[in-house]
């Protein structure tokens, strides 16, 4: 079934009612301007930053602070480029950030389904526990785990600069959880248990029933994690110290406000973190749309 | 134990075994620390130096400040701002919806860096380009990063672009939910649209904007990677310093864990209670 026609309380008629069909006609186009003329000049206003820093990292530092204002691109971006790779070996960065971002965002999805799995599936001692403890912290601020954290894994077990630091830390997001509990309550018990009558095993009634089932709660779940993980920031930066481990963003944030360094190459990187994430979010807005709706859980 | 049972924990406990270690026990340790003092080793019991000097700390009392400030202005702006969009968004009536959206909620996926990069360069004061917008319509040029109000007024606007989309895609979904009939029933009865927004609208969506509300106050207490980033490390002189960049100097800084897990939990206590005090008076009066 396909959802209700979009509609809102600010939107005309939604039933054509009495006569009278050009004047109706009038008060739709003038409330057509009306709202065309609030909307437009703020959507430009939004997308103006998004606009100067692809801008920006096509100009070299002369034009950025030229007195003039330049809304058009140049052809410095490769330059820039270069002089921020020279900087920071940024494409290193971006590997680093790729590699985190995508084993983390699979373990995420793996743990956290089994997860959601068991206690879907399962009527089990503790089973209540689990979830109150879950729901009930779920909106703690994280600033209240980050110290103990950091001494754990940097002090104690002396990890910093290394791939476990950076993936294994932030896999106890229990985003995922609630989100793929949610799925698989909606489907049919009568599956699982017809599987289990013909004897396939439970991990099997898992793997082979009730994950292809849940593929697009999955999908809308990876992008919401690989986009968290993508731009974390604040724990890569308590983490990494050598640039060989620097995740992009920590990378970048370190050139923030350092002189010597060129901001048409500041910018090259802030578009080089943004642009892949922005294909996403058009090519696959359904699903990041209801990543963000169903488990609007930051 | 029953069989299933054990089928049950085996497929729960890589998930909660990363769930204790990195959630669960540091929420306890982080409580456990803040009695300590952490200033040499060993560390002591002495409640006195972290959560006894709260309150006679002038930098954490002034972080607590701006927070707030940002808290009061920020976030109702925001939701507000948020709902609007939300609506018009949704409106037959509006054109290019696709450009629309995209201009609305692509800040979305711009990540803190990035985007604190971007706000830094535009808002700089010398031939930084909204200098030249404001100097070109005849004002006078503003010192975004050395003007106290001015440097607030930057973090403000960065959190609001930053986020109110993110709040309008679910305010959003909220919207889609509220059955077609009630417009067209109001219609019939010549209810205006703006009457139809504020008396069939906005009520059913009260439940999802206490929830953003909630989510916000949560977000803007943990507030650091803009004041970090965008006004350089809380400038000028402390007048964008937040809770969660006291709290970062505090721990990795000073690595004061002690004190700074007390600031951790002040920031959880204040979080909590405000949300509560939101839902509260959002309660339903029947």
């Amino acid at each position: 079934m396909s959802r209700a026609p979009e509609r809102t309380g600010a939107s005309g008629p939604a039933v054509e009612t009495h006569g009278h069909g050009r004047s109706r006609s009038r008060v739709r186009l003038t409330r057509i301007i009306v709202l065309h003329l609030f909307l437009v000049p703020l959507a430009l206003i939004w997308l103006f930053p998004l606009w100067m820093m692809f801008i920006f990292s096509t100009m070299p530092d002369s034009g950025i602070f030229s007195p003039g204002v330049q809304l058009l691109p140049s052809d410095q971006f490769l330059t820039n480029l270069a002089a921020l790779q020279e900087e920071t070996r940024f494409l290193r960065t971006i590997f680093v950030s790729v590699v985190v971002a995508v084993i983390y965002t699979a373990l995420s999805v793996m743990l956290t389904s089994m997860a959601g799995w068991a206690l879907v599936r399962y009527r089990f001692a503790g089973r209540g526990m689990v979830v109150a403890i879950i729901l009930g912290t779920i909106t703690l601020p994280y600033f209240v785990v980050v110290i103990p954290q950091f001494i754990l894994v940097a002090r104690d077990l002396g990890l910093s600069d290394t791939w476990v630091a950076l993936i294994v830390p932030p896999l106890f997001n229990s985003l995922g959880v609630l989100f793929m509990r949610q799925s698989f309550s909606l489907m049919p018990t009568e599956l699982f248990d017809a599987a289990q009558v013909e004897g396939v095993t439970e991990w099997q009634i898992f793997t082979r029933v009730a994950l292809p089932l849940a593929k697009p709660t999955m999908a809308a779940l990876s992008i919401i994690l690989f986009l968290a993980s993508w731009n974390n920031y604040l724990w890569p930066l308590l983490i990494t110290n050598s640039p060989e481990m620097m995740t992009a963003p920590v990378a970048l944030g370190t050139l923030i406000g350092v002189t010597r360094v060129s901001w048409g190459g500041i910018m090259v990187g802030a578009v080089l973190l943004t642009a892949p994430m922005l294909l996403v979010f058009v090519f696959l807005q359904r699903f990041f749309m209801s990543g963000i709706t169903a488990g609007a859980v930051k | 134990m029953r069989k299933r049972t054990i089928t049950a924990y085996w497929f729960l406990a890589p998930y909660l075994l990363v769930f204790a270690a990195f959630w669960i026990w540091p929420i306890i340790q982080s409580f456990y620390l803040s009695f300590l003092s952490t200033r040499r080793q060993p560390w002591t019991f002495n409640p006195g130096v972290t959560w006894g000097r709260l309150l006679e700390d002038p930098a954490f009392l002034n972080a607590f400040k701006n927070t707030m400030l940002i808290l009061a202005i920020q976030v109702p702006v925001m939701i507000a701002l948020a709902t609007v969009l939300a609506v018009l968004l949704n409106s037959t009536l509006l054109r290019a919806r696709g450009i629309m959206r995209f201009a609305f909620f692509a800040p979305v996926v711009v990540g803190e860096v990035a985007y604190a990069a971007v706000f830094r360069l535009i808002f700089s004061e010398d031939l930084g380009v909204v200098n030249k917008i404001v100097t070109g319509v005849g004002l006078p040029k503003v010192d975004w990063f050395a003007n106290p109000t001015a440097a607030m007024a930057v973090i403000i606007m960065a959190v609001t672009w930053r986020w109110a989309g993110y709040n309008a895609i679910i305010i959003l979904s909220g919207l889609q939910s509220i059955p077609d009939d009630l417009y067209e029933a109001a219609t019939l009865d010549r209810v205006t649209p703006t009457q139809q927004f504020f008396r069939i609208t906005l009520p059913l969506l009260k439940p999802i904007i206490l929830f953003c509300v909630v989510l916000s106050v949560i977000g803007t207490m943990q507030l650091f990677a803009e004041p970090f980033l965008i006004t350089n490390r809380g400038g000028p002189g402390g007048a964008t310093e937040t809770l969660g960049l006291f709290l970062y100097r505090q721990g990795f800084t000073s690595l004061n864990f002690g004190y700074a897990s007390a600031v951790a939990y002040t920031i959880a206590l204040l979080a909590v209670a405000i949300s509560l005090v939101n839902l509260w008076v959002g309660r339903d009066r029947t």
